[in-house]
């Protein structure tokens, strides 16, 4: 098809190949390009481009909208307030208003797309047949996943820091016992409470690939990751199914707060991170166990 | 290879076959979906360095074979081995080895064919990261495509995807390829590249196993065909072989067809007939180019000769006794 080829590349080629043919040289055992493949696949996409300037527009709305207003003491989350002490609170009230359903809607993107977008195009087939083991697919698929739903958080978290400590500007923190922090110790805070939040969204994610597997549309996978999220919002609001409380999904969000206690507590948290590591094993199993026989049709 | 190949493996176990030099052989390969068998009991061997036409219509079973082959699809019950190596057991081991193209070209869209070439390759832990830039120019242009190396796949056209397609199963050096419908959405042309291709690629040693529904593209390049009907495997072998099935036949043009036909009887060619301008039999054993002489010697004029062997498609509906249409 190539002039190369006419003029007689082929046989020098096939001298050079044909001594090294693939199955013989031993494969790395360990290698990031998949992963890596995978982050440039969801961070140089457009639309996700488009949905992380949406989660940056949110802290950014809320620093000047402070601003701009005259401080109503006892209406909102209790973050708002704090915002003209420390700009950093920026970051929590974003997180906390992104928190319902703009964080879980883009996790739940990435993760709704993982399986079935790849499924929906076709390329799963040809990602199989390279080989890749399935296995090892679930695996860097959840890892960029986890990558993503981390970046995602700190985002938001880094564009409310940055607008807050712009407009408000930083210092001591007023921790909610009253006592106060230094603002290396308040950045520390706000990064953590960060990280924890971005790993609740994970294991959301989790529940994503599972269903991602189950379906060859990745927005079916997406909106059911969404009404999941909703769904246990709503089951958390009402008091008659107190019972069931603590073992829903997003239960120990908002437990994040509990970083700007002195000394910080941790109980909640714990419970929820070893909550949302509940769901993401239990939810990548499922989907390993789905997946790991599935007979590939798309 | 060869009479057994061609009747199937019959009580061959696949051990003994696997012995052989096979890129692939199948045991009673059975696909059933819910309501219906897919594929039936395929017994096919592909030797080592053979150009395999698997040939059927549309919805004969051609592509859910080759999905059970690589390993996509689970076998309802059968087995199989590629490469001699018992699949989807050792599939680590055997499809680095193997490029496929399966139902169709399908890619990233908003990605450029460049870029897509490399996220296959950057997933592969057998190939190299430090030639992948050579190895993805190597494959674009091998199928012509360099010089839209850099455009994006939505802006691609059918042909275009094909040929992307097939470049992607030139990434790594292989030993066989399995081509399902490689010339779909080509152009006549695109279709004598991508024939020409598998020629060179079966020069360089490949094993090459390409499915059609189109007989009259695959016939030329193919050294065995397989034909499928049904979700069953009617019949396998060196073209030759297969094709031995029916026979040749000499048609003579003359204004004295009788004659014609008298002296084509005498030779002892079978099945003649004569009509008017022209006169025809089954060749058998007597050579062609005795009948001209023969009936020069006998003073029957002759305008025009031709020696016809059966189509692909004329041996496919002796196979089946229908024309080659979509099953069911």
């Amino acid at each position: 098809m190539s002039a190369a080829e006419v003029t007689g590349e082929r046989t020098r080629r096939s001298g050079e190949e044909a001594t090294r043919a693939p199955g013989d040289r031993a494969p790395r055992r360990i290698s990031t390009r998949f992963l890596r493949s995978e982050l440039g696949l969801i961070f140089g996409r457009r639309r996700n481009q488009a949905g992380m300037g949406i989660l940056a527009a949110v802290p950014v709305i809320i620093a000047i909208a402070v601003k701009v207003s005259t401080p109503r003491p006892g209406r909102g989350p209790d973050f708002f307030a704090s915002i003209t002490s420390n700009g950093l609170f920026v970051s929590l009230a974003a997180l906390t208003l992104e928190m319902a359903l703009f964080l879980p809607l883009a996790v739940g993107t990435i993760a709704g797309d993982s399986v079935a977008g790849e499924a929906n195009i076709g390329t799963l087939r040809y990602l199989l047949t390279v080989p890749v083991h399935r296995t090892r697919l679930l695996a860097v698929k959840f890892a960029a996943i986890v990558i993503f739903s981390i970046v995602a958080t700190l985002w938001v978290s880094l564009v409310g820091a940055a607008a807050g400590l712009a407009l408000f500007g930083g210092g001591e923190m007023t921790l909610l016992s009253g006592s106060q922090i230094g603002m290396g110790q308040a950045t520390l805070r706000v990064l953590m409470a960060t990280l924890y939040l971005a790993l609740c969204f994970a294991s959301l994610g989790a529940i994503g690939l599972f269903i991602s597997t189950l379906t060859e549309q990745p927005i079916g996978a997406t909106i059911s990751v969404v009404i999941l999220n909703v769904m246990s919002f709503i089951l958390d609001s009402i008091p008659q199914l107190s019972w069931l409380h603590e073992w829903l999904p997003t239960h120990w969000w908002m437990s994040f707060g509990d970083v700007l206690r002195d000394p910080i507590a941790w109980g909640d948290m714990t419970r929820g991170l070893l909550t949302a590591a509940g769901y993401a094993l239990v939810f990548w199993l499922a989907a390993w166990a789905r997946f790991s026989t599935k007979d590939v049709t798309s | 290879m060869s009479r057994e190949a061609s009747h199937g493996v019959g009580n061959l176990a696949l051990e003994d076959v696997a012995g052989g030099d096979f890129a692939v052989a199948t045991q009673g390969l059975t696909k059933r979906f819910s309501r219906q068998v897919a594929v039936d009991g395929v017994d096919m061997l592909v030797p080592r360095g053979a150009v395999y036409g698997f040939l059927g219509p549309n919805g004969s079973g051609k592509t859910t074979t080759i999905r059970m082959l690589l390993g996509l699809i689970r076998p309802t019950s059968g087995r199989h081995r590629l490469l001699g190596k018992a699949m989807p057991d050792h599939f680590g081991d055997v499809l680095p080895s193997v490029g496929s193209l399966v139902e169709g070209p399908a890619f990233h869209p908003y990605l450029s064919a460049r870029a897509n070439l490399s996220r296959l390759d950057s997933v592969d832990r057998h190939a190299d990261p430090r030639t992948t830039k050579v190895r993805v120019d190597r494959a674009l242009d091998r199928v012509g495509l360099l010089a839209a190396a850099d455009k994006r796949y939505r802006a691609y056209s059918l042909g275009m995807r094909q040929r992307l397609a097939i470049a992607g199963t030139l990434l790594a050096p292989r030993e066989l390829l399995v081509l399902d419908e490689p010339t779909n959405g080509l152009d006549p042309q695109g279709t004598r590249e991508v024939r020409h291709l598998i020629g060179s690629l079966a020069d360089d040693g490949a094993t090459v196993l390409v499915s059609s529904h189109l007989l009259s593209e695959v016939e030329q390049v193919c050294t065995h065909i397989g034909v499928m009907h049904v979700g069953v495997l009617l019949t396998q072998g060196p073209i030759a072989e297969v094709r031995a099935v029916s026979e040749a036949r000499a048609r003579v043009q003359t204004d004295r067809p009788e004659d014609a036909a008298r002296v084509l009887r005498a030779l002892g060619m079978t099945e003649v007939v004569a009509e008017s301008g022209w006169a025809a039999g089954a060749l058998g054993d007597v050579a062609a180019e005795k009948v001209v002489a023969a009936l020069v010697h006998d003073g029957v004029p002759v305008t025009g000769f031709a020696v016809e062997r059966p189509s692909l498609e004329d041996l496919f509906v002796s196979l089946t006794g229908e024309g080659f249409n979509v099953s069911g």
